[in-house]
């Protein structure tokens, strides 16, 4: 058996990533949740627009009823996830010393499951009247 | 972008960086593309506001706390700023999934969609506004 002539794993050459670590994924999601985000967008803001000037228990009914709760759901996973990308490039690209730029990306990636989550619970408990 | 030095520390080469912003006249197209970041960036944060009013509508003490706020000038003001960020990040957006297919680089095209974009942000924002004032009856 000869020995190697290189150390890199015959894995980490099949994927081909090299110093990269990562290929195509947060480009290809970040236009996939583009997309979804423009039909989700324009029915959010019309659902928001209806319920102006709306008293609190006919907001929380409507935003609880099962067609508009799915659609406020999907809509702040998509643009959740969307912003989630949005913000790990613009940190990628600006902050350059590299323990305030991990710093930065983990904060990002907890401000996204809380304010997320936070979100879908609140369209959770509306929906399920609880 | 001398200064701009990298993680690797003090001892690190000297090379050359690609010429960044300041190095370049300023053009629409690249005003725009700065606008799309800070729209995005706004949206971002704005999110915060999106999760208040959904958690607020479970109860009337605080939905009318929120109502407070987003009836103010100062929430009216953040209101319509989130407006006009959110569909001028959504025209931007739907712009550059026109460039990913390959179209609309010519000098004229560009430009025509980047104008598109701006007036098309404001327009829409200045009628949504007209229309949750008017005929909605507005945050209260």
């Amino acid at each position: 058996m000869t020995p190697p002539k290189h150390i890199r794993t015959p894995l980490a050459r099949v994927r081909g990533f090299g110093a990269a670590k990562s290929g195509t994924g947060h480009f290809w999601l970040q236009r996939v949740t583009a997309i979804a985000n423009i039909p989700l967008t324009i029915v959010a803001v019309i659902i928001m627009i209806m319920l102006l000037g709306r008293n609190q228990p006919a907001v929380a009914q409507i935003l609880g009823s099962s067609t508009v709760a799915i659609i406020m759901l999907l809509f702040i996973v998509s643009i959740m996830a969307h912003m989630r990308i949005g913000m790990q490039v613009v940190i990628e690209d600006y902050v350059h010393d590299e323990t305030a730029k991990l710093g930065l990306l983990i904060a990002n990636n907890f401000f996204v499951a809380i304010v997320g989550l936070t979100a879908v619970y609140g369209i959770l408990k509306l929906s399920f009247g609880l | 972008m001398a200064e701009a030095r990298s993680f690797e520390g003090p001892r690190a080469a000297e090379r050359p960086l690609s010429p960044h912003l300041q190095i370049y006249r300023p053009m629409l197209t690249m005003m725009m593309s700065i606008v799309h970041r800070i729209t995005g960036i706004g949206l971002y944060f704005g999110t915060l506001l999106l999760a208040w009013w959904i958690n607020s509508a479970a109860g009337p003490n605080g939905y009318a706390k929120f109502e407070a706020f987003i009836g103010s000038w100062i929430g009216r003001l953040i209101l319509f700023g989130y407006t006009w960020a959110l569909i001028h990040h959504m025209l931007g957006g739907i712009r550059h999934l026109i460039w990913d297919t390959g179209r609309g680089f010519g000098p004229n095209e560009r430009e025509w969609l980047v104008a598109a974009n701006l007036v098309g942000s404001i327009a829409i924002t200045v009628l949504l506004w007209i229309v949750g004032l008017l005929f909605v009856g507005g945050p209260q």
